[in-house]
């Protein structure tokens, strides 16, 4: 580091520092000094809104603002003139191969594999830790690939599927226990029969601790007395867990679920690091960056983003309903 | 909860906070000190590691002379960021020139200085060969500039297994497919080829398809080719890519690993195989930058001795040394004074001998001294690049980026496939009809 940047950078270190908290600080205390002078009646109603003011204005300028624009810019060309539905009718045209389908058609691979997976091992292996001694050590295992980012993640796993052509010494580790079984090495990724199977399985391997780790706290989370009075009904433990545990799960699966399912949605940068999108892997986050970044096509891109977003609008509404379903059970 | 909610507060108005410190922190102004013109100028380039202390060599008497600081910054993803911070209104004062299609729509925009008030163009004239000018050129101005240079289009090899397995160095096209029957006729593969890479994956492949339709129909239907004139399935096109499929042989068997090594190997591993004992492959077509990989790889390694090259034939003697090349170009993108001395100064021979001296780069600028370069094999390549009668830039650079993205995919597609060579034309003649009109 330089510290001649450092030294001069200075002052702003000490303003950040020191005049955050002050500026905030001066708002509540300011703002609460306004609210007193309002009539009691009205003070609860307008308190509130203060608090929240700030975060809403932020929400409202980063977030809702800029989803306003790109549904806008998603109906103009790159020369800003109004083209109507041009951009989405050159995404989605071309059926089944063209525009933006191979992506949808990826997307939706991702959706019903990652999920599934990541929630079925995850469901499996916290029941399963539940009941051994060591359990602390082997969750901590399957939970450290989420310390790697996903962009590591993608370089190890393009090493893993490495190839050598057959008679070489193989240095990728898939193709190297292929070898052990006397099979020929094979492409993993650039592969379009296999590719986006594989680059999935990496990306459900960072993934599976983390849908372990919340189901697991579900788990723990269920009195012991009523699994007790479920064995002393003389259900087995296959039963107990068909009707007692995982009914108890529920909710938890639920919000794990779709969290997944918008993971899978947004997923951009496994896909970014081991194929750049080639080998019909591509996915809709990946396109939307490429038409914009490379392609310069700002149209196009916005389009893509507004597909994006209308699929994950469902997942959020369903969300939302669920977290309100649970807390009227409270 | 109310905790909770003044937590949230907090952050979200301490990054409020940081942003704006962050917008407001940057105050440096170009004081005149001492006849120096002090200040700074920001640069974003693309080379990193190595090659970013070779540029910093470079620039060392420049920050000596001058008093400027240079706040050099790396990135590979050169369009992508150029395109944000233009789009921002936020660019570097120089950078290296993002890919042509991109700096045509820059310049089309105004988003970009021309060069012709800002370098003696008298000097440049004189010191720069024209095919060079023009290539940095757009609608008659100059709008990005050449400091060094590289060639694409050299086959290399590993001429002590040359000489032990009695092979000559072809002149022609006809001598260079009689070598790969004869290296295949003792049981070996000619070429090594590797096309992966990133995002960019087929690139390497596309490099042998231009350079085989320049050397095959000549620059003119070379550039109505980029430009979108002449349609992939014509037969001047197809002919290049039937043409690079008699090099891959049939099922790719004149290359090593066939289509698997090829889609899955790096471009940069690709050549390493000449090195082997017993040798992987012969022969290895790639731009002059590759043997630094070569190095890197095997750091007992000696240019000249243990690899050389051949600029690849001609497939028409009537196209004789036509080169597709590319180089390190700048272009201005705010106009201080600064940044144009760092222009200025990146064109004189001075600065470019710097890193000439160093290894690994050509420089553009004739008054360099040609035994200024480290080994035999460097003034070798200086010598072809300042010679070459034809220079034309990188097709696939010049295309609209969507056609770009298309060509490259189209090569991974040919190689694993060359039986469906017609249905992969009539796909980018599909792409030709749009890429160039959005």
């Amino acid at each position: 580091m330089d510290w001649g940047t450092f030294l001069s950078q200075l002052p702003i270190v000490v303003i950040v520092i020191v005049g955050v908290p002050a500026v905030l600080v001066a708002y509540i205390v300011g703002t609460e000094y306004l609210v007193r002078l309002l009539p009691d009646a009205f003070r609860p109603r307008v308190r509130p809104w203060i608090w929240v003011g700030p975060a809403l204005i932020f929400v409202f300028g980063f977030l809702i603002l800029p989803a306003i624009l790109t549904a806008k810019t998603s109906l103009e060309s790159g020369a800003g003139d109004f083209v109507g539905l041009q951009n989405y009718q050159r995404q989605l045209g071309d059926f089944p191969t063209g525009g933006a389908w191979i992506a949808i058609r990826n997307n939706v691979y991702w959706l019903i594999l990652y999920t599934l997976v990541a929630l079925g091992f995850g469901l499996l292996l916290a029941v399963l830790f539940d009941r051994v001694r060591y359990e602390t050590f082997v969750k901590s295992l399957i939970f450290m690939p989420m310390a790697i980012s996903a962009v590591a993640l993608g370089v190890i796993w393009k090493f893993m599927y490495w190839y050598q052509p057959p008679g070489v010494p193989q240095t990728g580790t898939v193709n190297a226990i292929l070898g052990i079984f006397h099979q020929d090495p094979r492409i993993w990724v650039q592969d379009p029969s296999v590719d986006n199977f594989a680059i999935i399985a990496a990306a459900t391997w960072g993934i599976t601790g983390f849908a372990m780790v919340i189901l697991s706290a579900a788990l723990k989370g269920i009195p012991a007395d009523l699994l007790e009075a479920a064995r002393v009904d003389g259900a087995g433990e296959i039963t107990i867990f068909r009707r007692v545990i995982f009914p108890l799960m529920m909710p938890t699966v639920v919000v794990v679920g779709t969290t997944l399912v918008i993971f899978a949605l947004k997923a951009f940068d496994v896909v970014y690091v081991m194929t750049g999108g080639n080998f019909e892997t591509d996915v809709l986050a990946n396109r939307m960056y490429k038409l914009l970044f490379f392609s310069g096509n700002q149209g196009g891109a916005a389009a893509v983003a507004m597909i994006l977003l209308a699929a994950v609008v469902p997942v959020l509404i369903f969300n939302l309903r669920q977290f309100r379903a649970v807390e009227a059970r409270r | 909860m109310r905790i909770s909610s003044f937590k949230v507060v907090t952050i979200v108005a301490l990054g409020a906070a940081m942003v704006l410190a962050a917008c407001g922190g940057n105050s440096s102004s170009g004081n005149t000190t001492n006849g120096k013109i002090g200040g700074t100028v920001h640069f974003l380039g693309t080379w990193s590691g190595s090659e970013q202390d070779s540029f910093m060599a470079v620039i060392k008497p420049f920050e000596d002379q001058t008093g400027v600081t240079v706040e050099y910054e790396a990135s590979r993803d050169q369009d992508a960021i150029l395109t944000t911070r233009v789009t921002a209104g936020n660019p570097p004062e120089v950078a290296s020139a993002p890919s042509p299609a991109l700096l045509t729509k820059f310049a089309n925009q105004g988003k970009v200085i021309a060069l012709n008030n800002v370098l003696d163009m008298g000097k440049l004239n004189s010191e720069y060969a024209k095919s060079w000018i023009d290539l940095g050129s757009i609608n008659g101005k100059l709008y990005e500039v050449y400091a060094w240079g590289s060639l694409k289009g050299l086959v290399f090899y590993n001429p002590k297994v040359f000489q032990q397995k009695g092979y000559t160095v072809p002149k022609t096209w006809d001598e260079m497919i009689t070598l790969q029957n004869k290296i295949k006729a003792d049981g070996t593969t000619p070429w090594c080829i590797g096309l992966e890479s990133g995002a960019a994956s087929g690139w390497p492949g596309s490099d042998w398809v231009k350079e085989i339709v320049l050397s095959q129909s000549g620059p003119s239907a070379y550039d109505s080719w980029w430009q979108g004139k002449t349609k992939w399935s014509s037969s001047e096109i197809k002919q290049a890519w039937t043409t690079w499929g008699q090099v891959l042989g049939s099922g790719d068997s004149n290359v090593y690993g066939g289509k698997n090594f090829m889609v899955s190997t790096n471009f940069g591993d690709a050549g390493n195989g000449m090195f082997d004992s017993p040798p992987k492959c012969f022969m290895h077509n790639q731009g002059s930058f590759i043997t630094d990989f070569f190095v890197k790889a095997k750091p007992s390694l000696v240019a000249g001795q243990d690899f050389n090259f051949f600029p690849l034939p001609d497939v028409n003697s009537k196209y004789t040394g036509a080169h597709v090349v590319a180089g390190d170009t700048m272009s201005m993108f705010k106009d201080t004074p600064q940044a144009r001395a760092l222009m200025k100064y990146l064109t004189t021979a001075e600065a470019q001998d710097i890193w000439v001296k160093r290894g690994g780069k050509t420089a553009i600028n004739n008054k360099v001294n040609v035994n200024d370069y480290p080994d035999a094999l460097q003034k070798n390549i200086a010598q072809t690049i300042l010679s070459a009668k034809i220079a034309k830039y990188d097709a696939g650079d010049l295309m609209p980026p969507d056609m770009k993205n298309a060509y490259w995919s189209a090569i991974l597609q040919y190689v694993q496939d060359q039986s469906k060579l017609d249905s992969i034309l009539s796909g980018l003649d599909k792409v030709q009809a749009t890429a160039y009109t959005t």
